[in-house]
């Protein structure tokens, strides 16, 4: 809860603070307001249960409507595609939501493998980015895009920490941003799960209730100890996600950043941005009392001789 | 023009001719009292214009395909790294070194220097047309360059630092239209209007402190939201937005150097005896306090890898290039200062000011490109992009030159010579005693 009142004082009094210094009427107030989800859901992605068999990859195309890619969904040779100098795995893009990668970090050289997409983030990284607003976090959960609004400064892209959001840089009039969308419009609005979630022949993915699914989670690790590696990456991490993972192996060897932070991304601007308001309030009158203090006692009394010709009027 | 001036040529300083007393037209003031062809033909020989003439024959067809194929074509911009050089070089880079606006604007308007006037306006000038160009660069790589607006009249995106640095830069150039507009006034001869500005000058000075402080704060404050993505030594959760404000301070102050000495180098013949005979002794005044925000942001550097104790870092090979950084960028000018202000080298303490203007370049591009990703791999932009953000720089120059050949930026606006007038306009004024035929008296700055 103290989180929703920080970003509303937060919002607030930027917005009081801009609408102060530019005469504007403050009805932005509350146009980033945080509205809390306390029934939001999520989806529980259990590594240890993935075969990598893309059938998610190939529901995501197919229910969000994406070309079809250069190598069929049942060819597993794009496991071995590298890229930049054979440093990076596949990657989410404008033509691939989610994506399911292999590594060689098995037991036994069993390899393993990880599904990735929007994690549907508590409080998002690219929605409090964004000037202009383009991202919602929906009740259910959801971090949804307005392209209608966007200005395309991939300023989100930046901030995503887990390095989701896709640009179609290919665009020259209409570029935008791309990247899951927790299936929203068709699915999860009408309570239903995520076309991945029902394709996966594996259970890898369970829906449900964000609170629930922790519960599922933890209650797993328990019956099963020398399953799970013990820990639920995305319960806490920058602030929690909606979308969280049980792994088998180190997380960091199956491709996630293990070094992100607890709090939100949002909390880090926010020393600075609290700041705005003092300048805003102080220094005009700091300011101004310098000027007097600097120019009593006869104005240009240090002039030199060169500039003494050109004397104001 | 320097061989125009040897031969006895005057460029227009003044509202009419002196010699003839007839009023320069507006055509005659923009080709700066020459024919149209002895102005073509002085553009001819002048080598820069080569340069850049055959930089804008590649770089504008570049500048148009980008907007008919998209970014796409022209950038090696990723999903990866979504900021290339138009935002690393022209608004990262761009903006601080435009600090010099509200720097000097502080320092003649409100703490009264009037000593520093002599410089005051190209520092205005400098600072207004780098936010312009900044803008510039950012439209070239906004996806959606014409909803530019958007974050000010469609959707507030208020919590957001970036909608800070969009709001204030907007209306910190409209400040710096307007305090540059002074002087072209004068030019325009629209007294009037001129009067008007002159009144609000201290209220502008206070809104440009204001706007300059949060957002060149606000630029750094940008890269919090990338924790996980800039390196350490360049990240810093509490420090980041005094760093990029601090350096700003020198930076605009040093870019002020490099300007104003180019301008003694290349435009000797517009400058006046003010600019002239003051340059030196401002040269070393500006770099007393450039010094000043030199040790200061050496010391808040140190004070923020202390701060998050990354001291290990530095052992590594970005603690090496960090430390090349510093040494370069920030100890390098702090040495040659000291040692130009206290033995009054004027060349040295101009080559210190361009090492600093260097290493702010350094710095941001580090900041924005090179330490950015640093666990992932290195990205080197696509030629087309460095073409066009070439193209971009070489643009601003040539706005930059073709002002200060014209207003009265670094020479001051003359006064009629009252008899002259009188003879031009063959009306009879009884102000006689204002003025002697011979005496130019100039008007106020
Ligand atoms: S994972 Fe990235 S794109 Fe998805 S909600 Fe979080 S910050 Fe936004
Ligand atoms: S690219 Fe679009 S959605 Fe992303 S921060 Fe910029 S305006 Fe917002
Ligand atoms: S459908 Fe299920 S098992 Fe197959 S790759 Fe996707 S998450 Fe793994």
């Amino acid at each position: 809860m103290s989180k929703m009142t920080r970003r509303k004082f937060l919002s607030v009094s930027l917005a009081g603070a801009a609408a102060g210094t530019f005469t504007l009427s403050g009805k932005a107030i509350g146009a980033a307001g945080f509205t809390g989800y306390p029934d939001g859901m999520g989806v529980l992605v259990d590594l240890t249960r993935c075969i990598g068999c893309r059938t998610c990859e190939a529901a995501c195309n197919e229910e969000q409507k994406l070309p079809a890619p250069a190598v069929p969904f049942d060819d597993h040779s794009v496991f071995d595609e590298l890229h930049h100098g054979g440093t990076q795995k596949r990657r989410t893009d404008e033509n691939a939501f989610t994506v399911v990668n292999r590594y060689e970090a098995g037991k036994e050289g069993q390899p393993a493998y990880r599904k990735i997409q929007c994690n549907h983030c508590n409080e998002p990284a690219c929605l409090t980015s964004c000037f202009v607003n383009a991202y919602t976090k929906t009740k259910e959960g959801a971090v949804i895009y307005n392209s209608k609004v966007c200005v395309g400064c991939r300023n989100c892209m930046v901030a995503c920490p887990f390095r989701i959001p896709a640009y179609s840089y290919s665009s020259a009039f209409n570029p935008v941003i791309r990247k899951c969308i927790f299936c929203y419009d068709t699915r999860l609005k009408f309570g239903r799960p995520p076309a991945c979630v029902e394709a996966c022949p594996q259970e890898v993915l369970t829906f449900g209730h964000r609170k629930n699914l922790i519960k599922v989670a933890y209650e797993r690790i328990r019956v099963n100890p020398g399953r799970y590696v013990g820990h639920l990456y995305g319960e806490n991490e920058v602030g929690g996600t909606s979308w969280m993972y049980l792994s088998g192996v180190p997380f960091e060897e199956v491709g996630f950043d293990t070094t992100l932070q607890k709090e939100p991304i949002l909390a880090n601007a926010q020393a600075f941005l609290s700041n705005v308001p003092m300048v805003l309030s102080i220094w005009p009158a700091l300011f101004l009392g310098f000027h007097r203090l600097a120019t009593r006692g006869g104005e240009g009394a240090e002039e030199k001789p060169a500039t003494e010709k050109r004397e104001d009027i | 023009m320097k061989s125009l001036v040897k031969t006895g040529y005057r460029p227009v300083d003044s509202v009419a001719d002196e010699g003839s007393g007839r009023r320069w037209s507006f055509l005659e003031k923009l080709l700066l009292g020459l024919t149209l062809r002895e102005y073509l033909r002085q553009a001819v020989r002048n080598p820069l214009n080569w340069i850049l003439g055959a930089l804008f024959a590649v770089g504008f067809p570049l500048i148009i395909y980008r907007f008919i194929f998209g970014l796409g074509v022209v950038t090696h911009s990723s999903n990866d790294y979504p900021w290339g050089l138009f935002l690393g070089f022209g608004l990262f880079v761009m903006v601080p070194l435009s600090a010099s606006g509200f720097l000097m604007g502080t320092t003649v308007e409100l703490f009264g220097r009037k000593d520093f006037k002599p410089i005051l306006r190209i520092a205005l000038l400098n600072g207004l047309l780098g936010y312009f160009f900044a803008v510039v660069y950012l439209l070239c790589d906004l996806g959606q360059p014409w909803r530019l607006p958007y974050p000010m009249v469609v959707a507030w995106g208020t919590a957001a630092v970036l909608f800070l640095v969009g709001w204030h830069v907007a209306t910190y150039l409209t400040v710096q239209i307007l305090e540059v507009s002074e002087a072209f006034f004068e030019w325009a001869q629209w007294p009037m209007a001129k009067q008007f500005i002159k009144k609000m000058t201290i209220g502008l000075t206070i809104a440009g402190i204001i706007l300059s402080t949060l957002h060149q704060g606000a630029l750094g404050a940008l890269f919090t939201y990338a924790p996980s993505k800039v390196h350490p030594l360049w990240y810093s959760q509490e420090f980041l937005w005094i760093f990029f404000f601090v350096s700003s301070i020198f930076g605009g102050l040093c870019m002020v150097i490099v300007v104003s000495s180019i301008v003694k180098k290349t435009m000797f013949w517009r400058a006046d005896e003010a600019f002239r005979e003051n340059l030196d002794r401002l040269t070393i005044g500006l770099a007393r306090g450039s010094s000043m925000a030199l040790i200061t942001y050496l010391t808040i550097k140190l004070l923020g890898i202390a701060h998050d104790n990354e001291w290990a870092y530095l052992a590594t090979g970005w603690g090496q290039w960090f430390s090349f950084e510093l040494l370069f960028g920030v100890i390098a000018p702090m040495v040659l200062f000291a040692y130009g202000i206290r033995n009054q080298r004027v060349g040295i303490v101009r080559f210190g000011a361009l090492i600093a203007v260097l290493g702010i370049a350094l710095n941001r591009l580090n900041t924005a490109i090179i330490a950015f990703n640093w666990n992932l791999y290195q990205e080197i932009p696509h030629i087309f992009e460095w073409i066009i953000a070439f193209t971009l720089f070489g643009l601003y120059i040539a706005t930059y030159r073709f002002i200060l050949y014209r207003l009265p930026i670094v020479y001051s606006w003359k006064k009629v010579p009252v008899e002259a007038y009188a003879k031009a306009t063959e009306k009879v004024h009884s102000h006689g005693a204002v003025a002697q035929p011979s005496t130019v008296s100039r008007e106020m700055r």
